[in-house]
């Protein structure tokens, strides 16, 4: 069997096989798996309008993947994608509320803010690994806590006691006129195009340039690059910081595109955590990441249809799509199985 | 003469590739076979058919006379084939006996029974001099210990039959000496051992027969005395090989390196180098000879920039570059051919090509402004793979995949391909085969009569006599003697390595040291 036909059949003989599985589960709850799934396709495919919001539910997934694959990249884990999000949703919103000035101007500067604070999220654990050890997993979830509940806390200070702020100015926004014509006025926004953009960006950084041939190095082997002569921590704390910055556009995707302000929130969102399975299931590829993040941002949203189409639970629901996705991150359990057969088949021959 | 295993006319393929071609191996009782072969001769596959890892193909094994099935490890267990890995499979924290008896811890009501156990390993040790304590834990012991232990773990097992795998790959010259007479002391007693290595020195003084393999394919098996180390070699690479390194004299010019006091301590604040003086001229060869553990990686990492120097200074081309990052140090005209090629010398999940790069990637013409650019890479990978016989696939080749001998030669041709006016060769042809560890030296060799500097560390003596043009001996991190090899013999040399400062003591040296031998 050549490499191609089985680098296509893998992912479709994972994704048929969690379906199966789904519907086993769907079944025993005495549910109806083909309503059920009718729903789930007419939630992500349905008509314009929910591809356009399945599209604007891709696009922060694709960003928050990117975060992680590239920090992995490099040989981190980092785990404080979700606190870099958070922080770069209320830098975002915060200069999109505090001025206004022309769009211009407004809009790439709100952009850059949610960079800005994503990074220096990242910045801390980056620092604390390089110069003194401390594993970033740590640093980074706690980070997240930090974060979640500084930016409740500024919240309630800029709304004034609120639980959300006021809208962003318009000058700030990412709303497409364009996009709501062609998608029946879904929330479809010009962030998509951002984050196809920094799929280039980190592709670019890793394979086109010697900041990505030394972050590299490092990520594999710490020793050999000392010996190369790299300066080892400052790549560590590098791959942080943009890292960092990724995640931070993450958040600003859904403080200027999205939803135009910020709330206080009680959890976390959940995407930053969901970019690790996004990054892993794209193999920490750029191009990897737009696959992951389309299954995991067409999956979340569809399956809110499911409840309200066909009348399935919630929890089952949830249940369901953890079990597809589960599928699709075995892939290398299928390959084997793939590669078995054909051995099989060698030797029969 | 019975013979108590027999491998015969044994075949194994892997997809395409047959590893093992028509191979026999016949072991007598109470002999050393050794088994000889370049690297990735096929050696370890058709041990790991004898001992059940692999099915072959083609071909039968028989022990003691009766044609057997070892479809896996445990039935070459039943049989009494018990192998001592190269890399040794202990758990660190446990104690010898723990790890002897891991997987069939004996039990006394239920609880496991160590008492009797280490009584057990007690008595084995004594039976072959072994000299292990069964109490001691794994971590503090030493390598050669270590593989006692894994030999005490095949013996525990009822072994009859041992594979010895690269033995000697990772021990000192002394526990080299110890291994070989525990060989000797085990073939007394009746065992049957058969011998993996590449390294002639070791058939010659231990082997009582030798089965060559080249490239897979059987060619033939001799008896031990009745051949030399020339025939040998050529059977094993199929050509001749010379031995003694081909070199003119040497014309040495200005310093270099200059190293004046220098002193580095480890990471506990412990000195490993201590007050150091050396220096090294163009057009020379200077060969560090010292026993592992003497300060020879600090001296290394501290010339280079990769460790801290507590005092002193380091001098290169009269430039001080003592502290100075690794960066710098590499651009002041040293190339480093590390000691772990693993560790230091290789991105393993890096193209070959990206690594040949490792050092230059930064600079013109490869990157420019920011952009580096792989076809430049590519390029000069190409080249350096051609110039240095690197046997691989091309420039994406994982760096990992190839095998320990080409690794080498893309390192050795990076380094080199920069033209360094100092070159540092740490170890270079550790684990290599001959043809090998031949071209490596001619390598450093031209090196040098090209005017360059080479500083060369070696715990193999041959290596030192062979191709250094001055030998500095290095004893507990200071250089004890500077000789010439014309004017040293090995012997001279091991007992300076072992910290005997005068000549005149000589004489006195030798019969201690035999002495200490009959002792241990």
């Amino acid at each position: 069997m050549s490499n191609r036909v089985t680098n296509i059949l893998v992912p479709l003989i994972s994704v048929i096989l969690g379906l199966l599985v789904g519907a086993v589960i769907m079944l025993i709850s005495g549910y109806n798996p083909i309503t059920g799934y009718t729903a789930l396709w007419n939630g992500i495919f349905g008509d314009l309008y929910t591809i356009g919001e399945t599209l604007r539910q891709i696009t922060p997934y694709i960003l928050a993947g990117l975060a992680v694959a590239f920090a992995f990249r490099a040989g981190l884990f980092n785990i404080g994608v979700e606190g870099q999000l958070i922080v770069g949703w209320f830098a975002a919103a915060y200069v999109g509320i505090a001025v206004e000035l022309p769009k211009i101007i407004h809009l790439p500067l709100a952009i850059l803010a949610a960079a800005a604070a994503g990074a220096l999220w990242g910045f801390v654990p980056g620092l604390l690994k390089a110069k003194f050890h401390v594993h970033e997993v740590i640093v980074t979830i706690m980070m997240n806590y930090i974060a979640l509940h500084v930016t409740n806390a500024l919240i309630k200070t800029v709304s004034g006691g609120g639980d959300r702020t006021e809208k962003i100015f318009t000058s700030a926004s990412l709303r497409s006129e364009f996009f709501q014509n062609l998608t029946e006025f879904s929330r479809l926004h010009y962030g998509l195009l951002i984050a196809l953009a920094m799929v280039g960006v980190m592709w670019i950084i890793l394979e086109k340039t010697t900041l990505g041939y030394e972050l590299k190095a490092v990520g594999f082997n710490h020793n050999a690059s000392k010996y190369a002569g790299m300066n080892v921590n400052r790549n560590i704390i590098l791959a942080m910081v943009i890292s960092g910055a990724f995640a931070g556009l993450a958040g600003a995707m859904e403080a200027l595109g999205t939803f135009e302000y910020v709330s206080s929130k009680g959890g976390f969102t959940g995407i930053g955590f969901d970019g690790i399975a996004v990054a892993l299931l794209g193999m920490n590829t750029p191009l990897g990441v737009i696959f992951g993040a389309t299954l995991f941002g067409s999956l979340k949203y569809g399956a809110l249809n499911m409840p309200s189409e066909a009348k399935i639970p919630l929890e089952i629901v949830e249940i369901v799509i953890a079990v597809i996705i589960f599928f699709v991150a075995s892939g290398y359990i299928i390959r084997l199985l793939l590669l078995r057969a054909a051995n099989k088949k060698k030797e029969a021959k | 003469m019975e013979y108590v295993v027999e491998m015969l006319n044994i075949r194994k393929e892997f997809g395409n590739f047959v590893a093992n071609d028509n191979i026999t191996l016949q072991l007598k009782k109470g002999e050393i076979h050794a088994l000889l072969g370049e690297n990735g001769a096929g050696k370890s596959t058709l041990m790991n058919v004898l001992f059940g890892l692999y099915q072959p193909e083609g071909g039968e094994i028989r022990v003691r006379g009766k044609k057997v099935d070892i479809t896996n490890p445990n039935i070459a267990n039943d049989l009494g084939i018990g192998m001592v890995h190269q890399h040794f499979m202990l758990v660190e924290n446990f104690s010898v006996t723990e790890n002897i008896i891991l997987g069939s811890e004996p039990t006394k009501y239920g609880v496991t029974n160590k008492k009797d156990a280490a009584d057990r390993v007690k008595a084995l040790s004594e039976q072959y001099g072994l000299n292990v304590d069964p109490y001691e834990i794994i971590e503090d012991i030493s390598v050669g210990m270590q593989q006692r232990v894994e030999i005490l773990k095949t013996l525990y097992r009822g072994a009859e039959i041992l594979i010895f795998d690269e033995p000697t790959a990772s021990l000192t010259p002394q526990e080299i000496i110890e291994l070989v007479q525990i060989m000797r002391r085990l073939t007394a007693e009746g065992k049957s051992i058969i011998l993996i290595t590449h390294k002639l020195k070791e058939i010659m003084d231990v082997s009582d027969r030798v089965t060559v393999i080249r490239k897979g394919q059987g060619i033939g098996t001799v008896v031990t005395a009745e051949t030399n180390p020339n025939e040998l070699a050529s059977l094993m690479v199929g050509r001749q090989v010379e031995f003694k390194t081909v070199k003119g004299p040497s014309f040495p010019k200005e310093e270099v390196l200059d190293i004046r006091n220098l002193v580095v301590e480890d990471y506990r604040g412990v000195a490993k180098v201590k007050n150091l003086n050396l220096n090294v001229r163009k057009g020379e060869i200077v060969g560090i000879a010292g026993i592992d553990g003497n300060g020879q990686t600090e001296l290394i990492e501290a010339i280079t920039g990769l460790r801290k120097v507590k005092s002193g200074t380091i001098f290169i081309n009269e430039k001080d570059v003592t502290g100075l990052k690794p960066r710098k140090v590499t651009e002041a005209g040293v190339g480093h051919i590390p000691q772990d090629r693993h560790k230091h010398g290789l991105v393993l999940d890096f193209p070959i090509g990206h690594n040949i790069a490792l050092q230059t990637y930064y600079s013109k013409p490869i990157t420019k402004n920011g952009i580096i650019d792989y076809d430049k890479i590519n390029e000069k990978a190409k080249k350096i793979i051609a110039d240095f016989d690197v046997r691989t696939q091309g420039p994406h080749e994982l760096a990992r995949s190839l095998s320990g001998g080409n690794q080498q030669k893309a390192i050795i041709g990076r380094e080199v391909d920069r033209d360094p006016d100092l070159l540092i060769a740490a170890l270079p042809t550790r684990g290599l085969d001959v043809g090998a560890i031949e071209f490596i030296h001619s390598r450093l060799i031209e090196q040098r009569d090209n005017g360059k500097a080479v500083l060369l560390i070696s715990f193999e003596l041959d290596e030192v006599m062979n191709v250094s043009d001055r030998i500095a001996v290095i004893h507990d991190g200071e250089i004890v003697d500077i000789v010439t090899p014309e004017s040293t013999t090995e012997q001279e040399l091991g007992l300076l390595m072992a910290g005997h400062h005068t000549r005149d003591e000589t004489n006195e040296g030798i019969k201690k040291e035999g002495e200490d031998q009959h002792v241990e």
